[in-house]
Protein backbone atom coordinates (compact mmCIF):
# COMPACT_ATOMS: atom_id res chain seq x y z
CA UNK A 1 0.00 0.00 0.00
CA UNK A 2 1.54 3.55 -0.86
CA UNK A 3 1.77 4.95 2.54
CA UNK A 4 1.61 8.99 1.78
CA UNK A 5 -2.00 8.28 -0.04
CA UNK A 6 -3.91 6.20 2.36
CA UNK A 7 -5.95 7.05 5.19
CA UNK A 8 -3.95 8.26 8.25
CA UNK A 9 -5.76 5.00 10.43
CA UNK A 10 -7.18 1.62 9.01
CA UNK A 11 -8.58 -0.94 10.83
CA UNK A 12 -9.36 -4.50 9.28
CA UNK A 13 -11.29 -7.02 11.04
CA UNK A 14 -10.33 -6.44 14.15
CA UNK A 15 -11.25 -8.86 16.98
CA UNK A 16 -9.87 -9.32 20.80
CA UNK A 17 -10.94 -11.39 23.32
CA UNK A 18 -10.33 -11.29 27.57
CA UNK A 19 -11.46 -14.68 28.64
CA UNK A 20 -15.18 -14.60 28.25
CA UNK A 21 -15.46 -11.03 27.37
CA UNK A 22 -15.39 -10.67 23.30
CA UNK A 23 -13.72 -6.92 23.82
CA UNK A 24 -13.56 -6.14 19.75
CA UNK A 25 -16.13 -8.09 17.73
CA UNK A 26 -14.60 -7.62 14.25
CA UNK A 27 -13.70 -3.68 14.08
CA UNK A 28 -13.32 -2.21 10.36
CA UNK A 29 -12.48 1.74 10.58
CA UNK A 30 -10.51 4.33 8.68
CA UNK A 31 -9.75 7.64 9.72
CA UNK A 32 -8.31 9.90 7.41
CA UNK A 33 -5.47 12.27 7.45
CA UNK A 34 -6.37 15.18 8.65
CA UNK A 35 -9.68 14.42 10.27
CA UNK A 36 -11.03 15.83 13.60
CA UNK A 37 -12.89 12.07 14.46
CA UNK A 38 -14.86 11.11 17.31
CA UNK A 39 -14.76 7.24 18.45
CA UNK A 40 -17.62 7.06 20.98
CA UNK A 41 -19.75 4.31 23.03
CA UNK A 42 -20.75 3.34 26.26
CA UNK A 43 -18.02 2.01 28.92
CA UNK A 44 -17.16 -1.48 27.77
CA UNK A 45 -17.74 -0.61 24.68
CA UNK A 46 -14.35 -1.69 23.19
CA UNK A 47 -13.24 1.90 22.55
CA UNK A 48 -9.79 1.47 24.53
CA UNK A 49 -9.26 -2.12 23.78
CA UNK A 50 -8.92 -0.22 19.72
CA UNK A 51 -6.63 2.28 21.22
CA UNK A 52 -4.78 0.03 22.54
CA UNK A 53 -4.65 -2.31 19.59
CA UNK A 54 -3.46 0.98 17.78
CA UNK A 55 -0.76 1.51 20.01
CA UNK A 56 0.66 -1.71 20.18
CA UNK A 57 -0.45 -1.81 23.83
CA UNK A 58 -2.78 -4.84 23.13
CA UNK A 59 -2.27 -7.27 20.31
CA UNK A 60 -5.25 -8.23 18.50
CA UNK A 61 -6.45 -12.44 18.19
CA UNK A 62 -6.99 -10.98 14.92
CA UNK A 63 -7.51 -8.47 11.89
CA UNK A 64 -4.57 -5.64 11.46
CA UNK A 65 -4.02 -1.95 11.95
CA UNK A 66 -1.93 0.14 10.66
CA UNK A 67 -0.88 4.14 10.99
CA UNK A 68 -0.13 6.38 7.49
CA UNK A 69 0.08 2.69 6.30
CA UNK A 70 2.41 1.19 8.89
CA UNK A 71 1.20 -1.97 9.99
CA UNK A 72 1.45 -1.73 13.83
CA UNK A 73 3.05 -5.65 14.24
CA UNK A 74 5.34 -5.77 11.32
CA UNK A 75 6.09 -2.21 10.84
CA UNK A 76 6.04 -1.27 14.92
CA UNK A 77 8.65 1.38 14.56
CA UNK A 78 7.52 3.68 12.12
CA UNK A 79 3.61 2.99 13.23
CA UNK A 80 4.57 4.42 16.94
CA UNK A 81 6.61 7.01 15.34
CA UNK A 82 3.17 8.15 13.50
CA UNK A 83 0.55 8.16 16.28
CA UNK A 84 1.33 9.87 19.97
CA UNK A 85 -1.71 8.11 22.19
CA UNK A 86 -2.99 9.79 25.45
CA UNK A 87 -3.93 7.03 27.84
CA UNK A 88 -7.22 7.25 29.89
CA UNK A 89 -5.84 6.29 33.12
CA UNK A 90 -3.73 8.90 34.85
CA UNK A 91 -0.52 7.25 35.06
CA UNK A 92 2.92 8.99 35.71
CA UNK A 93 6.59 7.96 36.90
CA UNK A 94 7.26 9.67 40.37
CA UNK A 95 11.10 9.26 39.65
CA UNK A 96 11.04 12.66 37.33
CA UNK A 97 10.13 16.60 37.32
CA UNK A 98 8.12 17.21 34.41
CA UNK A 99 10.77 17.88 32.34
CA UNK A 100 12.84 15.24 32.18
CA UNK A 101 9.90 13.19 32.14
CA UNK A 102 9.42 15.36 28.11
CA UNK A 103 13.29 14.66 28.06
CA UNK A 104 12.99 11.62 28.54
CA UNK A 105 10.07 10.39 26.78
CA UNK A 106 11.85 12.57 23.50
CA UNK A 107 14.76 10.35 23.85
CA UNK A 108 12.16 7.34 23.93
CA UNK A 109 11.60 8.62 20.55
CA UNK A 110 15.63 8.90 19.36
CA UNK A 111 15.05 12.86 19.41
CA UNK A 112 17.60 15.01 20.45
CA UNK A 113 17.71 18.59 21.38
CA UNK A 114 14.31 18.34 21.42
CA UNK A 115 14.42 20.99 23.98
CA UNK A 116 12.51 24.37 21.89
CA UNK A 117 9.30 21.88 20.72
CA UNK A 118 9.33 20.46 24.84
CA UNK A 119 9.53 24.56 25.74
CA UNK A 120 6.45 25.11 23.47
CA UNK A 121 4.61 22.12 24.84
CA UNK A 122 5.07 23.64 28.36
CA UNK A 123 3.76 26.61 27.12
CA UNK A 124 0.71 25.86 25.35
CA UNK A 125 -0.49 23.25 27.72
CA UNK A 126 0.18 25.65 30.87
CA UNK A 127 3.03 23.96 32.14
CA UNK A 128 5.42 26.17 31.60
CA UNK A 129 5.67 27.03 35.91
CA UNK A 130 5.71 23.09 36.48
CA UNK A 131 8.75 22.24 34.60
CA UNK A 132 11.19 21.29 37.25
CA UNK A 133 8.43 20.00 39.60
CA UNK A 134 8.44 16.26 40.56
CA UNK A 135 5.75 14.44 38.88
CA UNK A 136 4.33 13.59 42.28
CA UNK A 137 3.37 17.19 42.97
CA UNK A 138 1.62 17.84 40.41
CA UNK A 139 -2.52 18.08 40.15
CA UNK A 140 -4.54 15.52 38.39
CA UNK A 141 -5.43 18.29 35.81
CA UNK A 142 -1.42 18.74 35.64
CA UNK A 143 -0.67 15.00 35.29
CA UNK A 144 -3.05 15.02 32.23
CA UNK A 145 -1.74 17.57 30.77
CA UNK A 146 1.77 16.23 31.10
CA UNK A 147 0.40 12.78 29.31
CA UNK A 148 -0.55 15.16 26.59
CA UNK A 149 2.71 17.20 26.37
CA UNK A 150 4.18 13.37 26.56
CA UNK A 151 2.25 11.86 23.28
CA UNK A 152 3.43 15.03 21.47
CA UNK A 153 6.76 15.28 21.90
CA UNK A 154 7.64 13.59 18.55
CA UNK A 155 5.14 15.48 16.86
CA UNK A 156 2.96 12.89 15.57
CA UNK A 157 0.65 13.34 12.56
CA UNK A 158 -1.86 11.23 14.05
CA UNK A 159 -2.91 11.95 17.89
CA UNK A 160 -5.06 10.09 19.71
CA UNK A 161 -6.91 11.39 22.60
CA UNK A 162 -8.51 8.50 24.90
CA UNK A 163 -10.90 10.79 27.26
CA UNK A 164 -8.81 13.35 27.64
CA UNK A 165 -10.75 15.77 29.68
CA UNK A 166 -12.11 12.82 32.39
CA UNK A 167 -11.96 14.63 35.54
CA UNK A 168 -10.55 18.00 34.43
CA UNK A 169 -11.92 21.51 35.31
CA UNK A 170 -13.41 23.98 32.39
CA UNK A 171 -9.89 26.36 32.25
CA UNK A 172 -7.83 22.92 31.24
CA UNK A 173 -10.45 21.59 28.67
CA UNK A 174 -10.60 25.27 26.75
CA UNK A 175 -6.99 24.98 26.84
CA UNK A 176 -6.55 22.00 25.31
CA UNK A 177 -8.99 21.79 22.73
CA UNK A 178 -7.76 25.17 21.48
CA UNK A 179 -4.28 23.81 21.54
CA UNK A 180 -5.59 20.54 19.59
CA UNK A 181 -7.61 22.62 17.12
CA UNK A 182 -4.50 24.07 16.30
CA UNK A 183 -2.98 20.71 16.17
CA UNK A 184 -5.66 19.86 13.82
CA UNK A 185 -5.30 23.03 11.35
CA UNK A 186 -1.70 22.41 11.32
CA UNK A 187 -2.25 19.25 9.39
CA UNK A 188 -2.38 16.48 12.75
CA UNK A 189 -4.88 13.75 12.60
CA UNK A 190 -7.29 13.87 15.55
CA UNK A 191 -8.77 10.81 16.97
CA UNK A 192 -10.77 11.20 20.26
CA UNK A 193 -12.88 9.27 22.73
CA UNK A 194 -14.96 10.80 25.00
CA UNK A 195 -17.98 10.45 27.34
CA UNK A 196 -18.80 14.44 26.98
CA UNK A 197 -20.63 14.02 23.85
CA UNK A 198 -20.55 18.06 23.72
CA UNK A 199 -17.17 18.64 22.99
CA UNK A 200 -17.53 15.52 20.18
CA UNK A 201 -20.03 17.54 18.59
CA UNK A 202 -18.38 20.83 18.28
CA UNK A 203 -15.02 19.52 17.39
CA UNK A 204 -15.35 16.67 15.59
CA UNK A 205 -16.33 16.59 11.52
CA UNK A 206 -16.98 12.35 11.80
CA UNK A 207 -17.93 10.44 14.34
CA UNK A 208 -18.27 6.05 14.85
CA UNK A 209 -20.04 5.18 17.75
CA UNK A 210 -19.15 1.19 19.04
CA UNK A 211 -20.86 -0.59 21.30
CA UNK A 212 -20.13 -4.30 22.57
CA UNK A 213 -16.89 -4.23 20.44
CA UNK A 214 -18.38 -3.21 17.27
CA UNK A 215 -19.04 -0.15 15.37
CA UNK A 216 -22.42 0.57 15.43
CA UNK A 217 -22.77 3.94 13.65
CA UNK A 218 -20.40 5.88 11.79
CA UNK A 219 -21.43 9.48 9.97
CA UNK A 220 -20.46 12.69 9.30
CA UNK A 221 -21.20 14.70 12.64
CA UNK A 222 -23.76 16.58 10.36
CA UNK A 223 -25.71 13.63 8.78
CA UNK A 224 -25.44 11.45 12.23
CA UNK A 225 -27.48 14.84 13.49
CA UNK A 226 -30.18 15.11 10.99
CA UNK A 227 -30.67 11.49 10.77
CA UNK A 228 -31.04 10.94 14.27
CA UNK A 229 -32.26 14.08 16.27
CA UNK A 230 -34.30 16.98 15.60
CA UNK A 231 -34.24 21.17 16.70
CA UNK A 232 -37.28 21.13 19.18
CA UNK A 233 -39.14 24.05 20.65
CA UNK A 234 -38.85 23.18 24.46
CA UNK A 235 -41.73 24.65 26.80
CA UNK A 236 -42.57 24.66 30.22
CA UNK A 237 -45.81 24.43 30.89
CA UNK A 238 -47.70 25.66 33.75
CA UNK A 239 -50.89 23.14 32.70
CA UNK A 240 -51.20 20.10 30.76
CA UNK A 241 -50.13 19.38 27.39
CA UNK A 242 -52.77 20.60 25.20
CA UNK A 243 -54.29 17.18 23.04
CA UNK A 244 -53.78 19.01 19.94
CA UNK A 245 -50.18 18.55 20.46
CA UNK A 246 -50.11 15.94 22.18
CA UNK A 247 -48.94 13.48 19.08
CA UNK A 248 -45.85 14.80 18.09
CA UNK A 249 -44.84 16.51 21.60
CA UNK A 250 -43.03 14.30 24.48
CA UNK A 251 -41.72 15.04 27.95
CA UNK A 252 -37.95 15.29 28.95
CA UNK A 253 -36.12 14.22 31.52
CA UNK A 254 -36.36 18.19 32.98
CA UNK A 255 -40.38 18.16 32.90
CA UNK A 256 -40.30 20.28 29.42
CA UNK A 257 -41.86 19.26 26.77
CA UNK A 258 -40.47 18.75 23.46
CA UNK A 259 -42.15 19.69 20.28
CA UNK A 260 -40.17 19.02 16.94
CA UNK A 261 -39.93 21.41 14.16
CA UNK A 262 -38.64 21.69 11.30
CA UNK A 263 -38.77 25.56 10.72
CA UNK A 264 -39.47 29.14 12.40
CA UNK A 265 -42.91 28.24 10.98
CA UNK A 266 -43.36 25.18 12.54
CA UNK A 267 -42.54 27.41 15.68
CA UNK A 268 -45.55 30.03 14.95
CA UNK A 269 -47.63 27.03 14.68
CA UNK A 270 -46.59 25.30 17.90
CA UNK A 271 -47.12 28.58 19.96
CA UNK A 272 -50.20 28.84 18.01
CA UNK A 273 -51.92 25.31 19.33
CA UNK A 274 -50.52 26.33 22.88
CA UNK A 275 -51.85 29.65 22.77
CA UNK A 276 -55.52 28.14 21.05
CA UNK A 277 -55.83 25.92 23.95
CA UNK A 278 -55.15 28.54 26.75
CA UNK A 279 -51.46 26.98 28.31
CA UNK A 280 -49.38 28.73 29.94
CA UNK A 281 -46.21 28.81 28.84
CA UNK A 282 -43.74 29.59 32.15
CA UNK A 283 -40.30 29.17 29.49
CA UNK A 284 -39.36 28.34 26.10
CA UNK A 285 -36.63 27.86 24.17
CA UNK A 286 -35.60 26.48 20.44
CA UNK A 287 -33.01 23.50 21.34
CA UNK A 288 -30.04 22.34 18.41
CA UNK A 289 -30.14 18.90 17.32
CA UNK A 290 -27.88 17.10 19.82
CA UNK A 291 -25.35 14.31 19.61
CA UNK A 292 -26.70 13.12 22.92
CA UNK A 293 -29.66 12.46 21.67
CA UNK A 294 -28.44 10.49 18.64
CA UNK A 295 -25.84 8.55 20.66
CA UNK A 296 -28.80 7.42 22.77
CA UNK A 297 -31.26 6.82 20.12
CA UNK A 298 -28.30 4.55 18.28
CA UNK A 299 -27.67 2.95 21.58
CA UNK A 300 -31.57 2.25 22.24
CA UNK A 301 -31.41 0.63 18.70
CA UNK A 302 -28.14 -1.43 19.64
CA UNK A 303 -30.00 -2.67 22.59
CA UNK A 304 -33.19 -4.02 20.65
CA UNK A 305 -30.99 -5.42 18.15
CA UNK A 306 -28.79 -7.69 20.28
CA UNK B 1 19.44 9.81 21.73
CA UNK B 2 18.39 6.89 20.72
CA UNK B 3 15.38 4.58 22.64
CA UNK B 4 17.85 2.43 23.84
CA UNK B 5 20.08 4.72 25.49
CA UNK B 6 17.67 7.04 26.96
CA UNK B 7 15.75 4.08 28.44
CA UNK B 8 18.86 3.25 29.92
CA UNK B 9 20.05 7.09 30.94
CA UNK B 10 16.37 6.59 33.04
CA UNK B 11 16.72 3.11 34.82
CA UNK B 12 20.05 4.61 35.99
CA UNK B 13 18.22 7.84 37.09
CA UNK B 14 15.47 5.89 38.88
CA UNK B 15 17.75 4.12 40.98
CA UNK B 16 20.32 6.48 41.67
CA UNK B 17 17.68 9.40 42.86
CA UNK B 18 17.10 7.19 45.35
CA UNK B 19 20.91 5.95 46.01
CA UNK B 20 20.41 6.07 49.58
CA UNK B 21 18.32 3.07 49.56
CA UNK B 22 19.25 1.37 46.25
CA UNK B 23 23.51 1.47 46.83
CA UNK B 24 24.21 2.88 49.96
CA UNK B 25 21.75 0.17 52.41
CA UNK B 26 22.73 -2.90 50.83
CA UNK B 27 26.40 -1.60 51.38
CA UNK B 28 25.53 -1.23 55.08
CA UNK B 29 23.65 -4.50 55.07
CA UNK B 30 26.36 -6.51 53.82
CA UNK B 31 29.10 -4.58 56.20
CA UNK B 32 27.13 -5.64 59.07
CA UNK B 33 26.64 -9.64 57.82
CA UNK B 34 30.96 -9.26 57.36
CA UNK B 35 31.01 -7.82 60.98
CA UNK B 36 29.04 -10.03 62.67
CA UNK B 37 29.95 -13.30 61.01
CA UNK B 38 33.56 -12.64 61.42
CA UNK B 39 33.89 -11.88 64.36
CA UNK B 40 31.26 -15.03 65.45
CA UNK B 41 33.01 -17.76 63.29
CA UNK B 42 36.87 -16.03 63.33
CA UNK B 43 38.18 -19.19 64.66
CA UNK B 44 36.91 -21.06 61.75
CA UNK B 45 39.46 -23.22 59.70
CA UNK B 46 40.98 -21.30 56.67
CA UNK B 47 38.48 -22.25 53.96
CA UNK B 48 41.74 -21.84 51.27
CA UNK B 49 44.82 -22.89 52.14
CA UNK B 50 46.16 -19.13 53.55
CA UNK B 51 42.45 -17.45 53.56
CA UNK B 52 41.27 -16.56 57.00
CA UNK B 53 37.74 -17.00 57.19
CA UNK B 54 36.90 -13.39 57.31
CA UNK B 55 38.73 -12.59 53.92
CA UNK B 56 36.91 -15.78 52.29
CA UNK B 57 33.84 -13.37 53.55
CA UNK B 58 34.25 -10.33 51.63
CA UNK B 59 33.90 -11.38 48.03
CA UNK B 60 31.29 -13.38 48.69
CA UNK B 61 28.93 -10.81 50.44
CA UNK B 62 29.90 -8.64 47.70
CA UNK B 63 29.01 -10.50 45.03
CA UNK B 64 25.82 -11.59 47.17
CA UNK B 65 24.44 -8.09 47.62
CA UNK B 66 25.11 -7.04 43.89
CA UNK B 67 23.29 -10.65 42.90
CA UNK B 68 20.41 -9.48 45.32
CA UNK B 69 20.51 -5.73 43.79
CA UNK B 70 20.68 -6.88 39.92
CA UNK B 71 17.09 -9.22 40.79
CA UNK B 72 15.97 -5.91 42.62
CA UNK B 73 16.27 -3.51 40.42
CA UNK B 74 14.90 -5.01 37.41
CA UNK B 75 11.80 -6.55 38.64
CA UNK B 76 11.49 -3.55 41.26
CA UNK B 77 11.22 -1.15 38.15
CA UNK B 78 9.28 -3.45 36.10
CA UNK B 79 6.73 -4.09 38.57
CA UNK B 80 6.47 -0.79 39.98
CA UNK B 81 5.73 0.58 35.98
CA UNK B 82 2.90 -2.22 35.47
CA UNK B 83 1.53 -1.61 38.77
CA UNK B 84 1.41 1.95 38.39
CA UNK B 85 0.42 1.96 34.71
CA UNK B 86 3.56 3.91 33.88
CA UNK B 87 4.51 1.19 31.43
CA UNK B 88 2.70 2.21 28.87
CA UNK B 89 5.30 5.02 28.15
CA UNK B 90 7.66 2.23 27.40
CA UNK B 91 5.64 0.44 25.67
CA UNK B 92 4.14 3.12 22.84
CA UNK B 93 7.58 4.31 21.67
CA UNK B 94 9.22 2.67 18.83
CA UNK B 95 11.28 0.49 21.28
CA UNK B 96 12.33 -3.15 20.30
CA UNK B 97 12.29 -6.19 22.62
CA UNK B 98 15.87 -6.29 22.43
CA UNK B 99 16.35 -2.77 23.50
CA UNK B 100 14.08 -2.81 26.54
CA UNK B 101 15.76 -6.01 27.37
CA UNK B 102 19.00 -4.84 27.02
CA UNK B 103 18.59 -1.38 28.87
CA UNK B 104 17.07 -2.86 31.69
CA UNK B 105 19.76 -5.39 32.45
CA UNK B 106 22.56 -2.92 31.54
CA UNK B 107 20.99 -0.58 34.49
CA UNK B 108 21.17 -3.84 36.78
CA UNK B 109 24.45 -4.12 36.08
CA UNK B 110 25.31 -0.60 36.99
CA UNK B 111 23.38 -0.84 40.16
CA UNK B 112 24.78 -4.24 40.83
CA UNK B 113 28.76 -2.78 40.42
CA UNK B 114 28.29 1.00 42.59
CA UNK B 115 26.67 -2.11 45.46
CA UNK B 116 29.50 -4.14 44.86
CA UNK B 117 32.07 -1.47 44.62
CA UNK B 118 30.88 0.11 48.04
CA UNK B 119 30.76 -3.13 49.86
CA UNK B 120 34.36 -3.66 48.56
CA UNK B 121 35.95 -0.21 49.54
CA UNK B 122 33.90 -0.42 52.69
CA UNK B 123 35.09 -4.22 53.70
CA UNK B 124 39.29 -3.65 52.32
CA UNK B 125 39.55 -1.24 55.37
CA UNK B 126 38.25 -3.34 57.90
CA UNK B 127 39.82 -6.75 56.50
CA UNK B 128 42.68 -6.61 53.55
CA UNK B 129 41.68 -8.38 50.65
CA UNK B 130 44.05 -9.43 47.55
CA UNK B 131 42.96 -9.01 43.99
CA UNK B 132 44.77 -12.08 42.06
CA UNK B 133 42.53 -12.49 39.08
CA UNK B 134 40.68 -8.46 37.83
CA UNK B 135 39.61 -10.02 35.03
CA UNK B 136 38.35 -13.08 35.82
CA UNK B 137 36.51 -10.84 38.84
CA UNK B 138 34.92 -8.32 36.06
CA UNK B 139 33.63 -11.51 34.26
CA UNK B 140 31.94 -13.49 37.00
CA UNK B 141 30.06 -10.20 38.42
CA UNK B 142 29.09 -9.10 34.88
CA UNK B 143 27.63 -12.86 34.16
CA UNK B 144 26.67 -13.71 37.65
CA UNK B 145 24.48 -10.48 37.49
CA UNK B 146 23.74 -10.62 34.55
CA UNK B 147 22.05 -13.85 35.54
CA UNK B 148 20.11 -12.33 38.21
CA UNK B 149 19.11 -9.08 36.54
CA UNK B 150 17.53 -11.06 33.67
CA UNK B 151 16.07 -13.03 36.10
CA UNK B 152 14.70 -9.41 37.78
CA UNK B 153 12.76 -9.09 34.28
CA UNK B 154 11.04 -11.91 34.14
CA UNK B 155 9.84 -11.93 37.83
CA UNK B 156 8.80 -8.43 36.64
CA UNK B 157 6.88 -9.77 33.59
CA UNK B 158 5.28 -12.35 35.18
CA UNK B 159 4.30 -11.25 38.24
CA UNK B 160 1.31 -8.81 38.76
CA UNK B 161 1.40 -7.76 42.10
CA UNK B 162 4.14 -7.00 44.86
CA UNK B 163 3.06 -10.25 46.89
CA UNK B 164 3.97 -12.10 43.39
CA UNK B 165 6.98 -10.92 43.04
CA UNK B 166 7.89 -10.76 46.74
CA UNK B 167 7.80 -14.51 46.79
CA UNK B 168 9.86 -15.00 43.65
CA UNK B 169 12.48 -13.16 45.86
CA UNK B 170 11.85 -14.68 48.99
CA UNK B 171 11.52 -18.59 47.91
CA UNK B 172 13.89 -18.52 44.71
CA UNK B 173 16.52 -15.78 44.23
CA UNK B 174 17.52 -15.02 48.13
CA UNK B 175 17.93 -19.16 49.04
CA UNK B 176 20.00 -19.77 45.55
CA UNK B 177 22.15 -16.65 46.21
CA UNK B 178 22.49 -17.62 50.54
CA UNK B 179 23.19 -20.95 49.67
CA UNK B 180 25.61 -20.56 46.72
CA UNK B 181 28.99 -20.64 48.95
CA UNK B 182 28.40 -16.67 50.46
CA UNK B 183 29.61 -18.03 53.85
CA UNK B 184 31.49 -21.33 53.79
CA UNK B 185 33.48 -22.90 50.89
CA UNK B 186 31.29 -26.14 49.92
CA UNK B 187 34.23 -28.61 50.28
CA UNK B 188 33.23 -28.04 54.21
CA UNK B 189 29.82 -30.04 53.16
CA UNK B 190 28.32 -33.44 53.10
CA UNK B 191 28.06 -35.09 49.62
CA UNK B 192 24.26 -34.13 49.02
CA UNK B 193 24.60 -30.76 49.81
CA UNK B 194 28.14 -30.49 47.83
CA UNK B 195 26.39 -32.46 44.20
CA UNK B 196 23.58 -29.77 45.21
CA UNK B 197 25.10 -26.77 45.50
CA UNK B 198 26.65 -27.82 41.97
CA UNK B 199 22.70 -27.40 40.35
CA UNK B 200 22.79 -23.87 41.64
CA UNK B 201 24.74 -21.37 38.83
CA UNK B 202 25.34 -18.29 41.95
CA UNK B 203 27.32 -21.39 43.42
CA UNK B 204 29.44 -20.73 40.12
CA UNK B 205 29.21 -17.41 40.16
CA UNK B 206 30.35 -16.85 43.61
CA UNK B 207 32.97 -19.47 43.52
CA UNK B 208 34.45 -17.97 40.19
CA UNK B 209 34.36 -14.29 41.54
CA UNK B 210 36.33 -15.46 44.88
CA UNK B 211 38.82 -17.09 42.47
CA UNK B 212 39.38 -13.43 40.87
CA UNK B 213 40.11 -12.56 44.94
CA UNK B 214 42.47 -15.79 45.99
CA UNK B 215 43.52 -17.52 42.71
CA UNK B 216 41.88 -20.53 44.72
CA UNK B 217 38.44 -22.08 44.07
CA UNK B 218 36.23 -24.95 44.35
CA UNK B 219 35.80 -25.48 40.65
CA UNK B 220 38.23 -24.23 37.98
CA UNK B 221 36.96 -20.88 36.94
CA UNK B 222 36.86 -21.53 33.42
CA UNK B 223 34.21 -24.30 33.83
CA UNK B 224 31.88 -22.55 36.30
CA UNK B 225 32.24 -19.33 33.56
CA UNK B 226 31.03 -21.61 31.19
CA UNK B 227 28.41 -22.82 32.88
CA UNK B 228 27.05 -18.89 34.46
CA UNK B 229 27.13 -17.91 30.75
CA UNK B 230 25.06 -20.69 29.90
CA UNK B 231 22.51 -20.28 32.26
CA UNK B 232 22.77 -16.33 31.32
CA UNK B 233 22.06 -17.10 27.82
CA UNK B 234 19.44 -19.61 28.61
CA UNK B 235 17.38 -17.34 30.40
CA UNK B 236 18.46 -14.32 27.98
CA UNK B 237 16.67 -16.14 24.87
CA UNK B 238 13.39 -16.78 27.10
CA UNK B 239 13.29 -13.51 28.12
CA UNK B 240 13.32 -12.02 24.82
CA UNK B 241 11.06 -14.29 23.55
CA UNK B 242 8.50 -13.50 26.58
CA UNK B 243 9.30 -9.69 25.54
CA UNK B 244 8.88 -10.33 21.89
CA UNK B 245 5.25 -11.62 22.12
CA UNK B 246 4.19 -9.24 24.94
CA UNK B 247 3.16 -11.76 26.94
CA UNK B 248 1.81 -9.48 29.93
CA UNK B 249 3.04 -6.71 28.72
CA UNK B 250 1.13 -6.04 25.46
CA UNK B 251 -2.55 -7.38 26.84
Amino acid sequence: MDAAAGPAVEIRGVEKRYGAVQALAGVNLEVRRGEFFALLGPNGAGKTTLISALGGLAIPDAGSLAILGHDVRSAYREARRNVGIVPQELVFDPFFTVRETLEIQSGYFGLRDNGPWIAELLDKLALASKANANMRSLSGGMKRRVMVAQALVHRPPVIVLDEPTAGVDVELRQTLWAFVRELNAAGHTIVLTTHYLEEAQELCSRIAMMRDGRIVALDTTANLLAEFSERVLRVKLGCELPATLAATARADAAGWWRIPIENTAHVEDALAKLRAAGATVEALEVAEPELEEVFLRIMRREALVA
Amino acid sequence: MSGFRTLLYKEVLRFWKVSFQTVAAPVLSALLFLLVFSHALSGRLEPFPGVGYAQFLVPGLAMMAMLQNAFANTSSSLIQSKITGNIVFILLPPLGPGEIFAAYLLAALVRAVAVGAGVFAASVWLIPVPVAQPLWIAAFALVGCGICAVLGILAGIWAEKFDQLAAFQNFLVTPLTFLAGVFYSVHSLPPFWQAASHLNPFFYAIDGFRFGFFGQSDVAPGSSLAIATGAFAALSFLTLQLLRSGYKLRN
